[in-house]
Protein backbone atom coordinates (compact mmCIF):
# COMPACT_ATOMS: atom_id res chain seq x y z
CA UNK A 1 0.00 0.00 0.00
CA UNK A 2 1.22 3.44 -0.95
CA UNK A 3 0.74 5.69 2.08
CA UNK A 4 1.53 9.40 2.45
CA UNK A 5 1.37 11.54 5.58
CA UNK A 6 1.15 15.36 5.53
CA UNK A 7 3.16 16.78 8.39
CA UNK A 8 3.65 20.29 9.74
CA UNK A 9 6.36 21.64 12.02
CA UNK A 10 4.74 23.70 14.77
CA UNK A 11 5.59 25.46 18.02
CA UNK A 12 5.70 23.23 21.07
CA UNK A 13 2.39 23.46 22.93
CA UNK A 14 4.31 24.67 26.02
CA UNK A 15 5.66 27.74 24.22
CA UNK A 16 4.55 31.22 25.16
CA UNK A 17 3.89 33.34 22.09
CA UNK A 18 5.65 36.67 21.68
CA UNK A 19 5.67 39.08 18.76
CA UNK A 20 8.71 40.87 17.34
CA UNK A 21 8.44 43.23 14.36
CA UNK A 22 4.88 42.16 13.67
CA UNK A 23 5.74 38.48 13.48
CA UNK A 24 5.56 35.57 15.91
CA UNK A 25 9.07 35.38 17.40
CA UNK A 26 10.70 32.01 16.73
CA UNK A 27 14.02 32.63 18.48
CA UNK A 28 14.73 30.00 21.07
CA UNK A 29 11.33 28.36 20.65
CA UNK A 30 11.01 24.59 20.67
CA UNK A 31 9.41 23.04 17.63
CA UNK A 32 7.55 19.75 17.36
CA UNK A 33 5.54 17.74 14.88
CA UNK A 34 2.00 19.13 15.01
CA UNK A 35 0.36 16.86 17.65
CA UNK A 36 -2.51 15.83 15.35
CA UNK A 37 -0.01 14.88 12.64
CA UNK A 38 1.65 12.50 15.12
CA UNK A 39 -1.60 10.51 15.23
CA UNK A 40 -1.55 10.45 11.42
CA UNK A 41 2.04 9.16 11.33
CA UNK A 42 1.31 6.46 13.94
CA UNK A 43 -1.78 5.32 12.05
CA UNK A 44 0.13 5.21 8.77
CA UNK A 45 2.80 2.99 10.34
CA UNK A 46 0.16 0.64 11.74
CA UNK A 47 -1.65 0.41 8.41
CA UNK A 48 1.61 -0.33 6.62
CA UNK A 49 2.58 -3.00 9.14
CA UNK A 50 -0.78 -4.72 8.64
CA UNK A 51 -0.94 -4.38 4.85
CA UNK A 52 2.65 -4.01 3.61
CA UNK A 53 3.66 -1.00 1.58
CA UNK A 54 5.51 2.19 2.29
CA UNK A 55 4.96 5.32 4.35
CA UNK A 56 6.23 8.66 2.99
CA UNK A 57 6.01 11.78 5.14
CA UNK A 58 5.79 15.15 3.38
CA UNK A 59 6.21 18.64 4.69
CA UNK A 60 6.48 22.15 3.28
CA UNK A 61 8.89 24.52 4.94
CA UNK A 62 12.53 25.44 5.32
CA UNK A 63 15.65 23.46 6.22
CA UNK A 64 14.58 23.50 9.87
CA UNK A 65 11.68 21.15 9.13
CA UNK A 66 14.16 18.35 8.42
CA UNK A 67 14.30 17.69 12.15
CA UNK A 68 10.58 16.86 12.33
CA UNK A 69 10.86 14.67 9.23
CA UNK A 70 13.73 12.74 10.86
CA UNK A 71 11.56 12.25 13.93
CA UNK A 72 8.80 10.79 11.74
CA UNK A 73 11.36 8.50 10.09
CA UNK A 74 12.58 7.45 13.54
CA UNK A 75 8.99 6.59 14.50
CA UNK A 76 8.95 4.23 11.53
CA UNK A 77 8.10 6.09 8.32
CA UNK A 78 10.12 4.84 5.34
CA UNK A 79 10.81 8.00 3.33
CA UNK A 80 10.53 11.74 3.73
CA UNK A 81 10.04 14.64 1.35
CA UNK A 82 10.79 18.26 2.19
CA UNK A 83 9.30 20.75 -0.22
CA UNK A 84 11.51 23.73 0.50
CA UNK A 85 9.79 27.04 -0.26
CA UNK A 86 12.13 29.21 1.81
CA UNK A 87 13.70 30.94 -1.19
CA UNK A 88 10.61 31.12 -3.39
CA UNK A 89 7.69 32.19 -1.24
CA UNK A 90 7.25 34.95 1.32
CA UNK A 91 3.53 34.61 1.77
CA UNK A 92 1.63 31.37 1.86
CA UNK A 93 -1.90 30.45 2.77
CA UNK A 94 -3.86 27.19 2.74
CA UNK A 95 -4.49 27.52 -1.00
CA UNK A 96 -0.73 27.70 -1.53
CA UNK A 97 0.09 24.67 0.64
CA UNK A 98 -2.63 22.48 -0.81
CA UNK A 99 -1.69 23.34 -4.38
CA UNK A 100 1.98 22.45 -3.77
CA UNK A 101 1.20 19.18 -2.00
CA UNK A 102 -1.37 18.12 -4.59
CA UNK A 103 1.09 18.89 -7.39
CA UNK A 104 3.64 16.62 -5.71
CA UNK A 105 1.10 13.84 -5.13
CA UNK A 106 -0.73 13.95 -8.45
CA UNK A 107 1.26 11.15 -10.12
CA UNK A 108 2.13 9.17 -6.97
CA UNK A 109 -0.96 6.93 -7.01
CA UNK A 110 -1.42 7.21 -3.27
CA UNK A 111 -3.82 4.66 -1.78
CA UNK A 112 -4.10 6.42 1.54
CA UNK A 113 -3.15 9.95 2.60
CA UNK A 114 -3.24 10.91 6.26
CA UNK A 115 -2.98 14.32 7.90
CA UNK A 116 -3.79 15.93 11.22
CA UNK A 117 -7.27 17.43 11.35
CA UNK A 118 -5.86 20.82 12.27
CA UNK A 119 -2.47 22.39 12.97
CA UNK A 120 -2.21 24.00 16.38
CA UNK A 121 -0.54 27.13 14.97
CA UNK A 122 -2.62 28.42 12.04
CA UNK A 123 -5.62 26.38 13.13
CA UNK A 124 -7.53 26.45 9.85
CA UNK A 125 -7.83 22.70 9.19
CA UNK A 126 -8.12 23.28 5.45
CA UNK A 127 -5.15 21.67 3.78
CA UNK A 128 -6.22 18.00 4.02
CA UNK A 129 -9.65 18.38 2.39
CA UNK A 130 -8.24 20.84 -0.16
CA UNK A 131 -5.58 18.34 -1.23
CA UNK A 132 -8.19 15.56 -1.57
CA UNK A 133 -10.37 17.81 -3.71
CA UNK A 134 -7.44 18.77 -5.96
CA UNK A 135 -6.54 15.09 -6.38
CA UNK A 136 -10.18 14.18 -7.00
CA UNK A 137 -10.25 11.65 -4.17
CA UNK A 138 -12.63 11.23 -1.26
CA UNK A 139 -11.83 12.39 2.28
CA UNK A 140 -13.08 11.88 5.82
CA UNK A 141 -12.10 14.32 8.59
CA UNK A 142 -11.58 13.97 12.36
CA UNK A 143 -11.37 10.19 12.42
CA UNK A 144 -10.95 8.20 15.64
CA UNK A 145 -10.82 4.69 14.14
CA UNK A 146 -9.70 3.24 10.80
CA UNK A 147 -10.13 -0.31 9.50
CA UNK A 148 -8.94 -1.27 6.04
CA UNK A 149 -9.88 -4.51 4.31
CA UNK A 150 -8.63 -4.66 0.71
CA UNK A 151 -9.94 -1.41 -0.71
CA UNK A 152 -12.90 -1.24 1.70
CA UNK A 153 -12.56 1.21 4.55
CA UNK A 154 -14.58 1.47 7.73
CA UNK A 155 -14.10 4.63 9.75
CA UNK A 156 -15.41 6.10 12.96
CA UNK A 157 -15.29 9.89 13.00
CA UNK A 158 -15.87 12.41 15.75
CA UNK A 159 -18.57 14.96 14.99
CA UNK A 160 -18.58 17.48 17.83
CA UNK A 161 -18.67 14.70 20.38
CA UNK A 162 -21.03 12.37 18.52
CA UNK A 163 -19.56 9.52 16.52
CA UNK A 164 -20.38 8.47 12.98
CA UNK A 165 -19.54 5.13 11.43
CA UNK A 166 -18.63 5.54 7.78
CA UNK A 167 -18.07 3.06 4.98
CA UNK A 168 -15.99 4.13 2.03
CA UNK A 169 -13.10 2.93 -0.12
CA UNK A 170 -9.53 3.66 -1.18
CA UNK A 171 -8.03 5.89 -2.47
CA UNK A 172 -8.83 8.13 0.44
CA UNK A 173 -7.55 11.04 2.51
CA UNK A 174 -8.29 11.06 6.23
CA UNK A 175 -7.53 13.60 8.96
CA UNK A 176 -6.72 12.40 12.46
CA UNK A 177 -8.56 13.36 15.62
CA UNK A 178 -7.30 12.83 19.12
CA UNK A 179 -8.13 9.31 20.30
CA UNK A 180 -7.19 7.66 16.99
CA UNK A 181 -4.17 5.95 18.58
CA UNK A 182 -1.30 6.47 20.99
CA UNK A 183 1.67 7.78 18.96
CA UNK A 184 4.89 5.91 19.73
CA UNK A 185 8.09 7.58 20.81
CA UNK A 186 11.04 7.04 18.47
CA UNK A 187 13.25 4.23 19.76
CA UNK A 188 17.04 4.54 19.86
CA UNK A 189 17.50 2.01 17.02
CA UNK A 190 14.73 3.90 15.20
CA UNK A 191 16.66 7.15 15.56
CA UNK A 192 19.85 5.48 14.27
CA UNK A 193 18.02 3.98 11.28
CA UNK A 194 16.29 7.28 10.49
CA UNK A 195 19.63 8.90 9.72
CA UNK A 196 20.07 6.57 6.75
CA UNK A 197 16.52 6.70 5.41
CA UNK A 198 15.94 8.73 2.23
CA UNK A 199 14.98 12.37 2.68
CA UNK A 200 14.32 14.08 -0.63
CA UNK A 201 14.38 17.85 -0.91
CA UNK A 202 12.41 19.60 -3.66
CA UNK A 203 11.73 23.17 -4.68
CA UNK A 204 8.84 24.68 -6.61
CA UNK A 205 10.88 24.37 -9.82
CA UNK A 206 11.08 20.60 -9.38
CA UNK A 207 7.28 20.47 -9.30
CA UNK A 208 6.90 22.60 -12.42
CA UNK A 209 5.17 25.26 -10.36
CA UNK A 210 5.62 29.00 -10.82
CA UNK A 211 5.26 31.37 -7.89
CA UNK A 212 2.15 32.83 -9.54
CA UNK A 213 0.44 29.41 -9.59
CA UNK A 214 0.53 29.21 -5.83
CA UNK A 215 0.09 32.87 -4.91
CA UNK A 216 -1.84 33.19 -1.65
CA UNK A 217 -5.49 34.22 -1.94
CA UNK A 218 -5.58 35.77 1.51
CA UNK A 219 -3.20 38.09 3.30
CA UNK A 220 -2.36 38.48 6.98
CA UNK A 221 -2.15 42.20 7.65
CA UNK A 222 -1.50 42.14 11.38
CA UNK A 223 -0.65 39.74 14.19
CA UNK A 224 -1.22 40.71 17.80
CA UNK A 225 -1.51 39.25 21.27
CA UNK A 226 -4.79 39.17 23.16
CA UNK A 227 -5.16 41.98 25.69
CA UNK A 228 -3.70 41.04 29.06
CA UNK A 229 -6.45 40.13 31.44
CA UNK A 230 -6.41 42.10 34.68
CA UNK A 231 -5.81 39.85 37.65
CA UNK A 232 -9.09 38.46 38.89
CA UNK A 233 -10.49 38.43 42.35
CA UNK A 234 -9.91 35.50 44.67
CA UNK A 235 -12.78 35.57 47.16
CA UNK A 236 -12.23 35.34 50.89
CA UNK A 237 -14.06 34.18 53.97
CA UNK A 238 -15.91 30.96 54.78
CA UNK A 239 -16.68 28.78 51.78
CA UNK A 240 -20.49 29.20 52.08
CA UNK A 241 -20.05 32.99 52.14
CA UNK A 242 -17.68 32.87 49.19
CA UNK A 243 -20.20 30.85 47.20
CA UNK A 244 -22.99 33.32 48.03
CA UNK A 245 -20.75 36.21 46.99
CA UNK A 246 -19.72 34.42 43.80
CA UNK A 247 -23.27 33.68 42.68
CA UNK A 248 -24.23 37.25 43.49
CA UNK A 249 -21.28 38.62 41.48
CA UNK A 250 -22.10 36.39 38.52
CA UNK A 251 -25.65 37.68 38.58
CA UNK A 252 -25.21 41.39 39.30
CA UNK A 253 -21.66 42.29 38.21
CA UNK A 254 -20.80 39.86 35.42
CA UNK A 255 -24.46 39.35 34.45
CA UNK A 256 -23.85 35.87 33.09
CA UNK A 257 -26.45 33.90 35.06
CA UNK B 1 -19.41 47.97 -3.62
CA UNK B 2 -22.27 46.01 -2.16
CA UNK B 3 -22.03 42.25 -2.39
CA UNK B 4 -24.31 39.30 -2.75
CA UNK B 5 -23.46 36.92 0.10
CA UNK B 6 -24.74 33.40 0.61
CA UNK B 7 -24.95 31.79 4.03
CA UNK B 8 -25.24 28.07 4.63
CA UNK B 9 -27.74 27.44 7.42
CA UNK B 10 -27.20 24.39 9.57
CA UNK B 11 -29.85 22.40 11.39
CA UNK B 12 -29.39 20.13 14.38
CA UNK B 13 -32.22 17.96 15.63
CA UNK B 14 -34.74 19.79 13.50
CA UNK B 15 -33.83 23.36 14.49
CA UNK B 16 -31.37 25.87 13.11
CA UNK B 17 -28.19 26.24 15.13
CA UNK B 18 -27.37 29.64 16.65
CA UNK B 19 -24.21 29.83 14.57
CA UNK B 20 -26.42 30.09 11.47
CA UNK B 21 -27.95 33.32 12.79
CA UNK B 22 -24.48 34.58 13.68
CA UNK B 23 -23.37 33.74 10.13
CA UNK B 24 -26.26 35.81 8.76
CA UNK B 25 -25.10 38.79 10.86
CA UNK B 26 -21.57 38.30 9.48
CA UNK B 27 -22.94 38.10 5.93
CA UNK B 28 -24.91 41.30 6.43
CA UNK B 29 -21.70 43.13 7.40
CA UNK B 30 -19.77 41.74 4.45
CA UNK B 31 -22.60 42.54 2.04
CA UNK B 32 -22.23 46.27 2.70
CA UNK B 33 -25.89 46.83 1.94
CA UNK B 34 -26.09 44.09 -0.68
CA UNK B 35 -28.15 40.93 -0.54
CA UNK B 36 -27.94 38.05 1.95
CA UNK B 37 -29.22 34.74 0.62
CA UNK B 38 -29.71 31.82 3.03
CA UNK B 39 -29.15 28.26 1.80
CA UNK B 40 -30.59 25.18 3.47
CA UNK B 41 -29.64 21.65 2.45
CA UNK B 42 -31.29 18.53 3.86
CA UNK B 43 -34.13 16.05 3.47
CA UNK B 44 -36.73 18.31 5.14
CA UNK B 45 -35.56 21.89 5.65
CA UNK B 46 -38.31 23.95 4.02
CA UNK B 47 -39.88 24.78 7.39
CA UNK B 48 -36.64 26.35 8.67
CA UNK B 49 -36.38 28.91 5.87
CA UNK B 50 -38.58 31.58 7.51
CA UNK B 51 -36.40 31.57 10.61
CA UNK B 52 -33.38 32.57 8.50
CA UNK B 53 -35.37 35.48 7.11
CA UNK B 54 -36.50 36.52 10.61
CA UNK B 55 -32.82 36.71 11.54
CA UNK B 56 -31.88 38.90 8.59
CA UNK B 57 -31.59 36.84 5.40
CA UNK B 58 -33.27 38.57 2.44
CA UNK B 59 -34.36 35.32 0.85
CA UNK B 60 -33.69 31.60 1.15
CA UNK B 61 -32.96 28.78 -1.25
CA UNK B 62 -33.63 25.22 -0.17
CA UNK B 63 -32.42 21.96 -1.67
CA UNK B 64 -34.22 18.86 -0.41
CA UNK B 65 -33.13 15.35 -1.31
CA UNK B 66 -33.18 12.03 0.58
CA UNK B 67 -29.38 11.81 0.15
CA UNK B 68 -29.00 15.04 2.10
CA UNK B 69 -30.58 13.63 5.27
CA UNK B 70 -27.14 13.05 6.75
CA UNK B 71 -24.18 15.24 5.90
CA UNK B 72 -21.62 13.89 3.45
CA UNK B 73 -19.05 16.10 1.74
CA UNK B 74 -20.04 14.69 -1.66
CA UNK B 75 -23.79 15.19 -1.21
CA UNK B 76 -23.60 18.64 0.33
CA UNK B 77 -20.99 19.93 -2.12
CA UNK B 78 -23.12 18.87 -5.11
CA UNK B 79 -26.17 20.62 -3.68
CA UNK B 80 -24.22 23.70 -2.57
CA UNK B 81 -22.42 24.06 -5.91
CA UNK B 82 -25.73 23.94 -7.79
CA UNK B 83 -26.96 26.87 -5.72
CA UNK B 84 -23.62 28.66 -6.04
CA UNK B 85 -23.63 28.45 -9.81
CA UNK B 86 -27.17 29.70 -10.00
CA UNK B 87 -26.59 32.63 -7.64
CA UNK B 88 -22.98 33.60 -8.48
CA UNK B 89 -22.38 35.33 -5.13
CA UNK B 90 -19.35 37.46 -4.28
CA UNK B 91 -18.99 35.99 -0.80
CA UNK B 92 -19.87 32.85 1.17
CA UNK B 93 -20.27 32.38 4.93
CA UNK B 94 -20.39 29.04 6.78
CA UNK B 95 -20.35 28.26 10.50
CA UNK B 96 -17.04 26.94 11.82
CA UNK B 97 -18.72 23.72 12.93
CA UNK B 98 -17.92 20.07 12.19
CA UNK B 99 -19.93 20.44 8.99
CA UNK B 100 -18.50 23.83 8.03
CA UNK B 101 -14.93 22.72 8.72
CA UNK B 102 -15.38 19.60 6.60
CA UNK B 103 -17.21 21.18 3.67
CA UNK B 104 -15.72 24.68 3.31
CA UNK B 105 -12.18 23.67 2.21
CA UNK B 106 -13.62 21.38 -0.46
CA UNK B 107 -15.82 24.13 -1.89
CA UNK B 108 -13.06 26.76 -1.62
CA UNK B 109 -10.70 24.42 -3.43
CA UNK B 110 -13.27 23.68 -6.16
CA UNK B 111 -13.62 27.43 -6.70
CA UNK B 112 -9.83 28.01 -6.51
CA UNK B 113 -10.51 30.58 -3.81
CA UNK B 114 -9.13 31.53 -0.43
CA UNK B 115 -10.89 30.65 2.79
CA UNK B 116 -10.59 32.57 6.05
CA UNK B 117 -11.56 30.03 8.72
CA UNK B 118 -12.66 30.42 12.30
CA UNK B 119 -13.39 34.15 12.20
CA UNK B 120 -14.30 35.69 15.57
CA UNK B 121 -14.60 39.39 14.66
CA UNK B 122 -15.28 41.35 11.48
CA UNK B 123 -13.97 44.91 11.23
CA UNK B 124 -15.29 47.26 8.58
CA UNK B 125 -17.99 46.51 6.02
CA UNK B 126 -18.37 45.53 2.39
CA UNK B 127 -15.10 45.73 0.47
CA UNK B 128 -13.26 47.10 3.50
CA UNK B 129 -14.08 44.13 5.71
CA UNK B 130 -11.12 42.53 7.48
CA UNK B 131 -11.33 39.40 9.56
CA UNK B 132 -9.87 38.59 12.95
CA UNK B 133 -9.18 34.98 13.85
CA UNK B 134 -7.34 33.30 16.69
CA UNK B 135 -4.05 31.56 15.94
CA UNK B 136 -1.95 29.36 18.25
CA UNK B 137 -5.25 28.35 19.86
CA UNK B 138 -6.02 31.86 21.01
CA UNK B 139 -2.51 32.71 22.26
CA UNK B 140 -2.44 35.29 19.45
CA UNK B 141 -4.75 36.79 16.82
CA UNK B 142 -4.31 37.61 13.18
CA UNK B 143 -6.10 40.13 11.03
CA UNK B 144 -6.66 38.77 7.53
CA UNK B 145 -8.09 40.14 4.32
CA UNK B 146 -9.08 38.55 1.08
CA UNK B 147 -6.76 39.63 -1.73
CA UNK B 148 -9.14 39.24 -4.64
CA UNK B 149 -11.95 37.15 -6.02
CA UNK B 150 -14.51 35.23 -4.04
CA UNK B 151 -14.48 35.94 -0.29
CA UNK B 152 -15.13 32.84 1.78
CA UNK B 153 -15.22 32.69 5.58
CA UNK B 154 -16.31 30.40 8.40
CA UNK B 155 -17.40 32.02 11.68
CA UNK B 156 -16.69 30.59 15.10
CA UNK B 157 -19.84 29.95 17.15
CA UNK B 158 -20.61 32.34 20.03
CA UNK B 159 -18.55 35.32 18.84
CA UNK B 160 -20.50 37.41 16.34
CA UNK B 161 -23.78 38.66 17.76
CA UNK B 162 -26.84 37.64 15.72
CA UNK B 163 -29.23 40.34 14.52
CA UNK B 164 -32.40 40.63 16.53
CA UNK B 165 -35.20 38.27 15.59
CA UNK B 166 -37.94 40.02 13.64
CA UNK B 167 -40.95 37.82 12.95
CA UNK B 168 -42.45 40.45 10.64
CA UNK B 169 -39.61 40.17 8.09
CA UNK B 170 -40.60 38.42 4.91
CA UNK B 171 -38.67 37.16 1.93
CA UNK B 172 -38.81 34.75 -0.97
CA UNK B 173 -38.23 31.04 -0.31
CA UNK B 174 -37.39 29.04 -3.41
CA UNK B 175 -36.73 25.33 -3.74
CA UNK B 176 -34.04 24.19 -6.17
CA UNK B 177 -33.97 20.59 -7.26
CA UNK B 178 -30.57 18.92 -7.51
CA UNK B 179 -29.85 15.32 -8.41
CA UNK B 180 -27.49 14.17 -5.67
CA UNK B 181 -25.57 11.14 -6.91
CA UNK B 182 -22.39 9.12 -6.54
CA UNK B 183 -21.83 9.51 -2.85
CA UNK B 184 -18.49 7.93 -2.03
CA UNK B 185 -19.25 7.58 1.67
CA UNK B 186 -22.09 5.78 3.43
CA UNK B 187 -22.90 6.69 7.01
CA UNK B 188 -24.01 3.43 8.59
CA UNK B 189 -24.43 4.58 12.17
CA UNK B 190 -24.56 7.75 14.26
CA UNK B 191 -24.04 7.51 18.01
CA UNK B 192 -25.02 10.57 19.99
CA UNK B 193 -22.61 10.77 22.89
CA UNK B 194 -23.45 14.30 23.98
CA UNK B 195 -25.53 13.78 27.12
CA UNK B 196 -27.82 16.74 26.59
CA UNK B 197 -28.80 19.01 23.73
CA UNK B 198 -26.17 21.68 24.43
CA UNK B 199 -23.21 21.59 22.08
CA UNK B 200 -19.93 22.35 23.83
CA UNK B 201 -18.63 24.73 21.16
CA UNK B 202 -21.89 26.73 21.11
CA UNK B 203 -22.65 26.65 24.84
CA UNK B 204 -23.06 29.97 26.65
CA UNK B 205 -21.95 28.30 29.87
CA UNK B 206 -19.25 25.63 30.20
CA UNK B 207 -18.55 23.76 33.43
CA UNK B 208 -15.20 22.02 33.05
CA UNK B 209 -13.53 19.50 35.31
CA UNK B 210 -9.90 18.50 35.67
CA UNK B 211 -7.95 15.90 37.58
CA UNK B 212 -9.45 17.30 40.77
CA UNK B 213 -12.76 15.70 39.79
CA UNK B 214 -11.08 12.38 40.69
CA UNK B 215 -13.46 9.96 38.91
CA UNK B 216 -16.16 9.64 36.27
CA UNK B 217 -18.77 9.92 39.05
CA UNK B 218 -17.06 13.12 40.16
CA UNK B 219 -18.44 14.80 37.03
CA UNK B 220 -22.02 14.36 38.26
CA UNK B 221 -22.25 17.57 40.32
CA UNK B 222 -20.60 19.44 37.42
CA UNK B 223 -23.22 18.05 35.06
CA UNK B 224 -25.97 19.11 37.45
CA UNK B 225 -24.58 22.66 37.59
CA UNK B 226 -24.26 22.74 33.79
CA UNK B 227 -27.84 21.55 33.36
CA UNK B 228 -29.07 24.18 35.80
CA UNK B 229 -27.32 26.93 33.81
CA UNK B 230 -28.27 25.52 30.40
CA UNK B 231 -24.62 24.82 29.72
CA UNK B 232 -22.34 22.01 28.65
CA UNK B 233 -19.66 19.92 30.36
CA UNK B 234 -16.01 20.18 29.37
CA UNK B 235 -12.77 18.73 30.68
CA UNK B 236 -9.03 19.20 30.81
CA UNK B 237 -6.69 16.79 29.12
CA UNK B 238 -5.76 15.44 32.54
CA UNK B 239 -9.32 14.36 33.20
CA UNK B 240 -9.59 12.72 29.75
CA UNK B 241 -6.24 10.94 30.08
CA UNK B 242 -7.34 9.60 33.45
CA UNK B 243 -10.46 8.21 31.74
CA UNK B 244 -12.90 10.27 33.82
CA UNK B 245 -14.61 11.37 30.61
CA UNK B 246 -14.57 11.11 26.82
CA UNK B 247 -11.94 12.94 24.73
CA UNK B 248 -14.77 14.68 22.91
CA UNK B 249 -15.09 16.88 26.01
CA UNK B 250 -11.45 17.96 26.03
CA UNK B 251 -10.83 21.70 25.95
CA UNK B 252 -7.39 23.00 25.09
CA UNK B 253 -4.73 23.37 22.46
CA UNK B 254 -5.47 19.84 21.33
CA UNK B 255 -9.20 19.49 21.80
CA UNK B 256 -11.89 22.10 21.54
CA UNK B 257 -11.48 25.84 21.83
CA UNK B 258 -14.45 27.45 23.52
CA UNK B 259 -15.51 31.03 24.16
CA UNK B 260 -18.62 30.88 26.34
CA UNK B 261 -20.02 33.79 28.37
CA UNK B 262 -19.21 31.87 31.55
CA UNK B 263 -16.49 29.27 32.02
CA UNK B 264 -16.34 27.48 35.36
CA UNK B 265 -13.07 25.56 35.86
CA UNK B 266 -13.36 23.04 38.68
CA UNK B 267 -10.29 21.16 39.85
CA UNK B 268 -8.30 22.36 36.83
CA UNK B 269 -4.77 23.58 37.53
CA UNK B 270 -4.49 25.58 34.31
CA UNK B 271 -1.73 24.14 32.13
CA UNK B 272 -0.83 26.49 29.28
CA UNK B 273 -2.35 24.00 26.81
CA UNK B 274 -5.69 24.09 28.63
CA UNK B 275 -5.69 27.88 28.91
CA UNK B 276 -5.25 28.12 25.14
CA UNK B 277 -8.66 26.50 24.78
CA UNK B 278 -10.63 28.71 27.16
CA UNK B 279 -8.80 31.91 28.04
CA UNK B 280 -10.91 34.00 25.66
CA UNK B 281 -14.10 33.11 27.54
CA UNK B 282 -15.93 36.23 28.67
CA UNK B 283 -16.08 35.43 32.40
CA UNK B 284 -13.94 32.75 34.05
CA UNK B 285 -14.53 31.23 37.48
CA UNK B 286 -11.85 29.03 39.03
CA UNK B 287 -12.42 26.59 41.86
CA UNK B 288 -9.29 24.85 43.09
CA UNK B 289 -7.84 23.61 46.36
CA UNK B 290 -4.39 24.92 45.41
CA UNK B 291 -4.26 28.69 45.81
CA UNK B 292 -1.11 28.74 43.65
CA UNK B 293 -2.84 27.08 40.66
CA UNK B 294 -2.23 28.86 37.36
CA UNK B 295 -5.93 28.96 36.58
CA UNK B 296 -6.38 31.80 39.12
CA UNK B 297 -4.23 34.02 36.88
CA UNK B 298 -6.87 34.09 34.16
CA UNK B 299 -9.93 33.79 36.41
CA UNK B 300 -12.21 36.77 37.00
CA UNK B 301 -13.42 35.16 40.22
CA UNK B 302 -11.69 32.48 42.21
CA UNK B 303 -12.58 30.31 45.17
CA UNK B 304 -9.82 28.40 46.91
CA UNK B 305 -11.62 25.30 48.09
CA UNK B 306 -12.73 21.76 47.40
CA UNK B 307 -14.94 21.59 44.32
CA UNK B 308 -17.05 18.90 46.01
CA UNK B 309 -17.98 21.47 48.70
CA UNK B 310 -18.26 24.46 46.40
CA UNK B 311 -20.21 23.07 43.42
CA UNK B 312 -23.16 21.67 45.45
CA UNK B 313 -23.39 24.98 47.31
CA UNK B 314 -23.37 26.87 44.01
CA UNK B 315 -26.20 24.67 42.78
CA UNK B 316 -28.25 25.49 45.88
CA UNK B 317 -27.53 29.23 45.64
CA UNK B 318 -28.38 29.39 41.96
CA UNK B 319 -31.60 27.44 42.54
CA UNK B 320 -32.51 30.01 45.20
CA UNK B 321 -32.04 33.00 42.92
CA UNK B 322 -33.81 31.19 40.07
CA UNK B 323 -36.91 30.60 42.20
CA UNK B 324 -36.96 34.20 43.46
Amino acid sequence: MNIYVLVKRTFDTEEKITITNGKIAEDGAEFIINPYDEYAIEEAIQVRDANDGEVTVITIGGEDAEKQLRTALAMGADKAVLINTEDDLDEMDEFTSAKIIAEYLKDKEADLILAGNVAIDGGSGQVGPRVAELLGINYVTTITNLEIDGTSVKIIRDVEGDSETIETSLPLLVTAQQGLNEPRYPSLPGIMKAKKKPLEELELDDLDLEEDDVEAKTETIEIYLPPQKAAGRVLEGDIPDQVKELVNLLKTEAKVI
Amino acid sequence: MSKKVIVLGEAREGALRNVSFEAIAAAKKISGGGEVVGVLLGDAVQSLAEEMIHYGADRVITVEHPHLKLYTSDGFSQAFMAVFEKEQPEAVVFGHTALGKDLSPKIASKLASGLISDVTTIEGEGDDAVFIRPIFSGKAFEKVKNKEGLLFITVRPNNIAPLSHDASRTGDVAAVSVDVTNLRTIISEVIRKSTDGVDLSEAKVVVAGGRGVKSAEGFEPLQELANLLGGAIGASRGACDADYCDYSLQIGQTGKVVTPDLYIAAGISGAIQHMAGMSNSKVIVAINKDSEANIFKVADYGIVGDLFDVIPMMIEEIKKIKTN
